[in-house]
């Protein structure tokens, strides 16, 4: 436990230089991909509590990363415009507003994907939470008013009182902060009342019944709890990039955000952290010689699965066992 | 008094297969009600219809005074419906200790909180190590469900399923692949739990039958074709044919 935390706070305390190495060593991209790397690992952690510690392994998370983006970007695009969402909602670009819209909205989706996607398991789940995310994805699309297909450039990022949030490094700091408050978030979730039913529900849903435990309704919580999460991390996003586009959508974002959570580690807290930044920082490395960066990706991918069970967290692991 | 367990007319069909065939018993208060017949005969399917997993064709299933033939699972466990399975059904992650805290939990109530430590919940706890410390398992707390023999899982299932403190018990064979050490064990548990609450024990071993059921019902092809004490059922021609027959032969 201290120790845990002792490395915890290590970790931050290296992120948190990320800005002055990057300065200092004249690599001003560091900060950007970092930050990313961050959103990307907030993103996945979120996928994780439903796949690692629940067992419901949802191909559409990125319906939820998109929709809190989108909420952002909406809400910019009405401030900028001088109108309102309907007519009726005024437009904003305060993020102590836009950020808690953006968690409410990708909550009220996951309800929606959840209620109608939950009484099925196995591969039958897998492509209802697909065809769900496809379908906020062409739904997105066909919204001309917000840019369709090239989706909406927010200009400025939004506003938090007291902060200059035009400086890299200030915005970089702030993502820090909602990713490590998420991270402990996360790890308070699994060791509660509420995980630990959780987690019985991943090993046995007949048994969880047989104690009286009405599983989908608890299913369906942590399926909400899950896509708020991913649109915390979309939001954010959106907020980095000044971008929200139906490419935060893509079936394909949903399928990165598994394989970062398989590459760091299922059900595991640091994991999906761990695997945001091995992917990205590989895609954003190898896509600077080839355009054909996915087939190493993925024969990493296969390695790691197979010689390591439990991804890069347990090559950790095995590492720090060995050095004994 | 009335039974805290009454079926009435239990139909259900698989295809053409009639599994459950107007199927009526009752299980009174205190009472251990033991239901025996062939493989195949329709236990299982009938155990699964009390639980709410099988939705029955036609009939009517009462608890406590309650009809709950269309009620989920889990509302018929806070009705006080406890079950173990034949097939033993744990959470195999988990140790021992775990998994009856867990089952504790669940009757707690308060699972839907998500600031609170579940490891932190001392009455939880404080319950599990008792119950473990006076039974058969109290050396095994700290093992993991994946490791434990299969007599110590069915002992498992019976604790956390008494856990519960349900109003009857159904008990879907117990003693199967028990050894005959481990069958005394497993009668002397039951016995012990008489007072607690009432039972609907499904069984092939004959001896435990004898030993602990009140009353007997059996079911061949899907038909309760007999019903009554011991001595009734050990005298019965037709049960000695269809079943106790196979056994001496
Ligand atoms: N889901 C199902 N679909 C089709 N047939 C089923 C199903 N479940 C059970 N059956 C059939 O119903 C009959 C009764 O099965 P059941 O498992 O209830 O018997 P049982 O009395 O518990 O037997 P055993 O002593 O072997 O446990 C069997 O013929 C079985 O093949
Ligand atoms: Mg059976």
């Amino acid at each position: 436990m201290k120790r845990d935390n002792l490395v915890l706070l290590a970790v931050l305390i290296l992120l948190a230089l990320v800005p002055f190495a990057a300065e200092f060593t004249g690599q001003s991209s560091w900060t950007k991909l970092v930050g990313q790397a961050l959103i990307y690992g907030m993103a996945a952690a979120s996928l994780n509590f439903i796949l690692g510690y629940g067992g419901m392994v949802s191909f559409g998370h990125a319906a939820f990363f998109g929709i809190g983006g989108y909420v952002v970007g909406i809400l910019y695009h009405h401030f900028d415009a001088g109108t309102a969402f309907l007519g009726i909602i005024p437009g904003t670009d305060q993020m102590l507003v836009t950020l808690p819209a953006a968690v409410l909205v990708a909550g009220l989706a996951a309800a929606l994907v959840g209620a109608l996607s939950l009484r099925t398991g196995g591969v039958q789940f897998i492509m209802i939470t697909l065809a769900f995310a496809q379908m906020f994805f062409f739904l997105f699309i066909s919204l001309k008013t917000y840019g369709g297909e090239d989706g909406i450039m927010v200009r400025r990022t939004n506003a938090l009182p007291g902060l200059n949030m035009k400086d890299k490094a200030t915005l970089y700091w702030v993502v820090l902060a909602f990713a490590a408050a998420y991270y402990l978030f996360l790890r308070r979730l699994v060791r509660s009342s509420f995980g630990q039913i959780i987690a019985g529900i991943r090993q046995n849903e007949r048994r969880m019944a047989a104690m009286g435990i009405s599983t989908l309704r608890y299913k369906l919580y942590a399926f909400i709890l899950s896509g708020m999460g991913a649109g915390l991390a979309g939001a954010l996003m959106v907020n980095f990039l000044r971008f929200a586009s139906p490419d935060m959508m893509h079936w394909t974002r949903s399928g990165e955000l598994m394989v970062m959570v398989i590459l760091g580690g299922v059900g595991t807290l640091a994991g999906p952290f761990i695997g945001a930044g091995a992917l990205f920082t590989l895609e954003t490395t190898l896509a600077r010689y080839t355009e054909h960066w996915m087939l190493p990706v993925g024969i990493l991918l296969l390695v790691v699965v197979l010689t390591s069970k439990g991804g890069l967290m347990a090559l950790i692991a095995k590492l720090k066992g060995g050095a004994k | 008094m009335s039974p805290v367990l009454d079926i009435a007319g239990l139909v259900k069909t698989f295809g053409g297969l009639t599994a459950t065939d107007h199927v009526s018993l009752t299980v009174d208060t205190g009472e251990i009600h033991a239901l025996i017949g062939p493989n195949g005969a329709g236990k299982s399917t009938l155990i699964n219809q009390i639980c709410g997993e099988i939705i029955p064709n036609a009939g009517q299933i009462h608890l406590a005074g309650r009809d709950v033939t269309r009620l989920p699972p889990a509302g018929r466990v806070a009705l006080g419906l406890g079950r173990t399975f034949q097939i033993t059904s744990l959470l195999d992650d988990m140790t021992v200790r775990e998994n009856l805290g867990l089952a504790i939990q669940a009757r707690e109530g308060g699972n839907f909180r998500i600031f609170d430590r579940a490891a932190k919940r001392n009455e939880v706890w404080d319950e599990a190590d008792s119950v473990l410390a006076g039974s058969a398992l109290s050396a095994r707390a700290g093992v993991k469900v994946a490791d434990l023999a299969h007599g110590e899982k069915k002992q498992l299932e019976l604790l956390m399923a008494l856990s519960q403190r349900p109003r009857v018990l159904l008990l879907d064979e117990p003693m199967a692949g028990l050894g005959h050490v481990e069958s005394q064990q497993m009668i002397e548990a039951l016995n012990a739990a008489r007072g607690e609450c009432a039972m609907l024990l499904v069984e092939h071993d004959m001896e435990a039958v004898f030993a602990l059921a009140d009353r007997i019902s059996v079911l061949v092809y899907g038909r309760i074709i007999a019903a009554g004490t011991a001595e009734e059922i050990r005298a019965n021609p037709a049960v000695r044919e269809a079943y106790l027959g196979e056994e001496d032969a």
